[in-house]
């Protein structure tokens, strides 16, 4: 079930095109909220005409004057001297460097900087006049992560929450809740479990969870940052939707200009060094900042983060067929089958292989098993049937050697056979593969050409994985720690190690970090030490969960450059993306992958 | 998914107030705790086993739930005939241990004491929706809200703490550690659980007072927590059967109180 | 408090006086703890009974020394959160998840929970909830262990002997003084390293030490 495709590079609508409307589930039809709305004889439009006519106002005013904020135990300021007045029903998209303080302004106007304990306020901060503490309910506040903000357990009861805090009557609480629902365009049962939701379906619940308040202001920081495309024009449009139907004043934070530009009125700038760097309408700011803005990892409409220049040098002239069926194949599937456990297969069928040199891009709908399929490929998780096997050029085995761990079926160059036949293949197989891991070490044995059976450390040089969430592959207090984890566990001696953590670390920029807890990095570092701390053991192959996600263009611009050059030197690269401009820049194959039937997923 | 998945159906088990399941649970241990003798353990074990039939779990998953306490209750036993109070005839004796005609009654008592006490919990539990619980302890048992919808909350996060600990795992192997010491890589992969939870923490609390929580405003309920005759009847019945087990310990003359 | 010593301004904003009012991400993290810390209570319910055996084989009443696993929650809440009542709403979240999940202790695991929270939250309000530092963390731990093995063999053990008992007790004690009172200690100091107690003061006491032993 699976379509591979050759990724032509340099066509289609550049790195910066327009979001997919591809939709992941048919339930969401946020489009329709606002169609309906315009007609003017739904409930959602009803709910619009209500909020209107019972909000005291139409939206609450925004204003910052000389205002400060500095966490308490930092010597440096978040934000400073900053002027600002955002008037009632504006929409403002916020935007600035990363750094420039734009989260922290956010949630003072949403009253959840904390007291005076948390940090030292300067200069004064106002919601409609009053202070942002005394305004809560009038300003809601929608945040990035999905997942850390659905406070309980049933959506109903989630979007209810704020009501219930507010003291609502509870007849009044549910057909808030309706018209919220529909406003976000959510069609789903009230008792249906969070936890069952996509990540655009728990941000519209946020969304909604954050109407059902009547609020004058609508804040939101970064909603969209973690989503897949389909996610990122779900809740684009759920909020297109709302805004259209009502009046309250609207600020948004978001570094992918072009989402919000149909939405929005007026951009704000934030400036690092404080204040605000440039204020207007969108057109005026992104005409005359632009460049500024692109240069500070903002994604800018007409701005290409490569300026131009291909990530691959290889990738000048297209490669003809022969020439790429010349690199050595280093890892090759057969009918693979994947899952987290036997129980639940994600996607089956899968047939490709992993050459020196080349990218292949993992595509398809969120929970299609794409990352399964990866961590499968990168021998952490087993597979669940046909095969999964490293050929000598990435084992390092002699070549005999893999004859030798299959005994029946000699050549494992011949496509798998069908039916029962196939089935008893298989099982043989997993046993072999179960036989193998249990035998540990190698001891000077033959690797053997399951990764899923090679000790830990072997994995190292063959296959490097770099996780999603760089926080999961953090295992040490420092980032000099993190990068030197690889070397000793492949026992490199001490002048090595010293050798390969500057080069690596000078490489990323991290020489100024090796001291620092990599818990304590920003996003952009944390991704770029999740790939260092790999790249250091120098891995033939290397798999990649989503490394775009939530990238600004700048840190997204080095990633691409280094695993471009890291394909020039003959890595093979294996990469789960939703990322086009990625796959474009990249890409010499694309999977589409896609849910096995009856899998639930 | 989560271990925290409360067993559903449509009994009427389900519709059942969680309250009264604690309160029943409650009363039940408190009549079972003043003594240490077989007869009343013996007595509520057979009463209780008359309501596991109806208490909406099948075989298996009443014997999957409460395995801990089938360890747990002999070897409760085997300490107390090793160590209990000598009495009667010895039969054996080697340092501390003392094991007499006494030790082998208490042991007796000792385990099917643990098994009255700690079944119809599990049972009881097992069907506790835990939203519905909160629910309950804030409207019925007037705890502070604060507080119980904070723990409610936190809850939600454990099936996100369970993928957490899938990828460590994995992680921990991609990056070539996978094979050594298995303790310590315990320790390290619960620590950095705890530093995922702590932030997720973080965030979960500020979206949860962006939304009104922890204000000065009196809250509302959208669902109301009811606790009608059926609830009363559960705690009766708790209440029935821990007086019965105690009283008819009593009548028998088998009663050994634990103070005094 | 410090009404007499005038300090410089920076000085003084970076300290400000503690409050002892619980704020919304003080619920919610004790919360979090306590249910991180019943999920790990169990996992050990589940696997204590081998060492526990161990033990009282070679000492009986010798158990209890691994008791003090239950009680880390208690104690690694009051030395976060430093609010009064954290130790003991910690305990009982966690004793409260673990009975949910199911536990041989019944709906007594919860009067566990509270007993043993009481023990440790005894001890962070004897130092008026203003001191957080090692010794008062074993401390801590040592109340919680006396807690737990005074209830014990009141609950569960009344039926042992003596000198049983008066082991019991005494490891609980000893145990329970390491395990949750240094361990958390120790546990705090490193989570404070990471920027997940920024909210906190017990996260920025550690790091604001340690940028100065950078600096």
């Amino acid at each position: 079930m699976t379509r591979v495709t050759r990724v032509a590079r340099g066509e289609g609508s550049g790195p910066l095109g327009a979001v997919p409307d591809a939709r992941a589930e048919p339930s969401g039809p946020a489009g329709v909220a606002p169609a309906a709305a315009a007609r003017g004889t739904t409930p959602a439009a009803a709910a619009g005409a209500e909020l209107r006519a019972e909000g005291p106002a139409a939206g609450a005013e925004l204003r910052a004057e000389g205002w400060g904020w500095r966490h308490a135990g930092r010597a440096e300021w978040a934000v400073r001297g900053l002027d600002l007045t955002i008037a009632p029903g504006e929409r403002v998209l916020l935007l600035g460097a990363s750094g420039a303080g734009k989260s922290t302004l956010v949630h003072a106007f949403a009253g959840v900087l904390g007291g005076s304990d948390e940090g030292e306020q300067e200069g004064s901060l106002t919601v409609g006049g009053r202070l942002p503490a005394d305004s809560r309910g009038l300003t809601g506040l929608v945040l990035q992560d999905p997942d850390s903000q659905v406070a309980l357990a049933r959506i109903g009861d989630d979007i209810a929450f704020g009501c219930e805090n507010l003291g609502v009557p509870r007849d009044e609480i549910w057909r808030r809740v309706d018209e919220a629902m529909e406003a976000v365009g959510l069609d789903l049962p009230l008792d249906r479990p969070t936890s069952a939701l996509s990540g655009g379906q728990k941000q519209r619940v946020a969304l909604a969870g954050v109407l059902a308040m009547r609020p004058e202001v609508v804040l939101l920081d970064e909603p969209t940052a973690n989503l897949d495309p389909a996610g990122v024009a779900e809740v684009r449009d759920a909020v297109a939707a709302v805004v259209r139907s009502s009046n309250s004043t609207f600020v948004v934070i978001e570094h992918r200009v072009d989402v919000w530009l149909d939405v929005v009125d007026r951009v704000i700038v934030l400036d690092p060094g404080g204040g605000v760097l440039a204020d207007g309408d969108p057109a005026t700011v992104l005409r005359e900042r632009g460049a500024e803005l692109a240069r500070g990892g903002v994604w800018v409409p007409g701005f290409d983060p490569l300026q131009g220049r291909p990530a691959r040098q290889a990738a000048a002239a297209p490669a003809p067929a022969a020439a790429t069926d010349a690199r050595p194949t280093l890892l090759a599937t057969a009918d693979l089958a994947v899952g987290r456990t036997p129980a639940a297969v994600a996607a089956r069928g899968l047939d490709l292989d992993v050459a020196r040199a080349s990218a292949l891009a993992l595509t398809g709908p969120n929970g299609a098993g794409k990352s399964t399929l990866a961590l499968t490929i990168a021998g952490l998780l087993e597979p669940l049937g046909g095969t999964l096997r490293a050929r000598p050029a990435l084992t390092g085995d002699p070549v005999p050697a893999a004859a030798e761990a299959v005994p029946p079926a000699a050549d494992s160059d011949v496509p798998v056979a069908e039916g029962p036949r196939a089935r008893a293949d298989e099982r043989r197989h997993r046993r072999e593969v179960r036989r193998a891991r249990r035998r540990g070490g190698t001891h000077g044995r033959a690797l053997g050409e399951h990764p899923f059976a090679w000790p830990s450390r072997e994995l190292l040089t063959r296959i490097g994985t770099v996780f999603q969430d760089p926080e999961h592959q953090f295992v040490t207090g420092t980032v000099r720690g993190e990068l030197e984890v690889a070397l000793r566990a492949l026992r490199l001696d001490a002048a090595e190690i010293d050798a390969r953590v500057t080069e690596v670390a000078g490489r990323l920029r991290l020489d100024g970090l090796l001291t620092a807890n990599p818990y304590t990095l920003s996003g952009g570092e944390k991704r770029r030490l999740s790939v260092a701390s790999v790249l250091v053991a120098r891995p033939a192959v290397l798999v990649l969960d989503e490394p775009t996600f939530g990238q600004d263009s700048r840190t997204w611009a080095e990633l691409v450059r280094l695993l471009g050059e890291q394909l020039d030197r003959g890595t093979a690269v294996v990469a789960v993306t939703h990322d086009r401009a990625f796959i474009e820049a990249l890409a010499d194959r694309e999977l589409e992958v896609r849910p096995a039937e009856g899998s639930g997923a | 998914m989560s271990v925290l998945t409360p067993v559903r159906g449509s009994g009427r088990i389900y519709a059942v107030n969680p309250v009264a399941k604690l309160a029943a649970s409650l009363l039940l241990s408190l009549f079972l705790l003043v003594t240490v003798d077989w007869v009343s353990a013996l007595v509520a074990l057979v009463l209780e086993s008359v309501l596991f039939v109806w208490a909406g779990l099948g075989a298996r998953a009443f014997f999957r739930r409460t395995a801990a306490i089938w360890i747990a209750a002999p070897l409760a036993g085997v300490t107390t005939v090793l160590y209990g109070l000598p009495s009667g005839v010895a039969y054996f004796e080697f340092g501390l241990i003392h094991v007499t005609e006494g030790s082998v009654q208490l042991a007796l008592a000792s385990a099917l004491r643990i098994l009255a006490i700690g079944l119809p919990a599990v049972v009881l539990f097992a069907t506790i929706d835990p939203t519905d619980l909160a629910d309950g302890l804030a409207q019925v048992v007037k705890l502070p809200s604060r507080f119980v919808l904070g723990a409610l909350a936190a809850l939600r996060l454990v099936g996100l703490f369970l993928d957490d600990w899938r990828q460590l795992e994995l992680a921990r192997r991609a990056r070539g550690i996978g094979d050594t010491g298995r303790l310590r890589r315990f320790l390290n992969q619960a620590f950095a659980l705890l530093v995922l939870s702590l932030r997720r923490g973080s965030k979960l609390a500020t979206a949860m007072e962006a939304r009104g929580f922890g204000g000065s405003t009196v809250r509302t309920w959208a669902r109301p927590s009811r606790f009608g005759a059926g609830d009363w009847m559960l705690v009766l019945i708790g209440l029935a059967i821990g007086a019965v087990a105690l009283g008819t310990s009593i009548a028998t003359g088998s009663v050994n109180f634990v103070l005094g | 408090m410090h009404s007499t010593i005038s300090k410089p301004a920076a000085a003084a904003a970076t300290r400000p006086r503690p409050t002892l009012k619980w704020r919304v991400v003080d619920i919610v993290i004790a919360s979090v703890i306590g249910v991180a810390a019943g999920l790990i209570f169990w996992v050990w319910n589940l696997t204590y009974s081998p060492f526990s055996a161990g033990l009282e084989a070679v000492l009986p009443g010798l158990q209890s020394a691994i008791g003090g696993v239950w009680l880390f929650a208690g104690v690694l809440g009051g030395l976060i959160i430093r609010k009064p009542g954290a130790a003991i709403y910690t305990e009982l979240v966690a004793a409260t998840v673990s009975a949910l999940v199911g536990t041989q202790w019944g709906v007594l695991t919860l009067e566990a929970g509270l007993v043993q929270g009481l023990g440790a939250e005894l001890v962070f309000a004897l130092f008026l909830y203003g001191n957080y530092r090692a010794y008062v963390a074993v401390l801590a731990g040592a109340g919680a262990g006396l807690a737990m093995g005074i209830n014990d063999i009141v609950l569960w053990y009344p039926a042992l002997g003596g000198d049983f008992k008066t082991i019991y007790v005494i490891a609980a004690v000893v145990g329970a003084s390491i395990v949750a009172g240094l361990l958390s200690w120790l546990i705090v100091r490193a989570l404070a390293s990471t920027g997940a107690l920024n909210r906190f003061a017990a996260g920025r006491e550690v790091t604001a030490r340690e940028a100065s032993a950078r600096a």
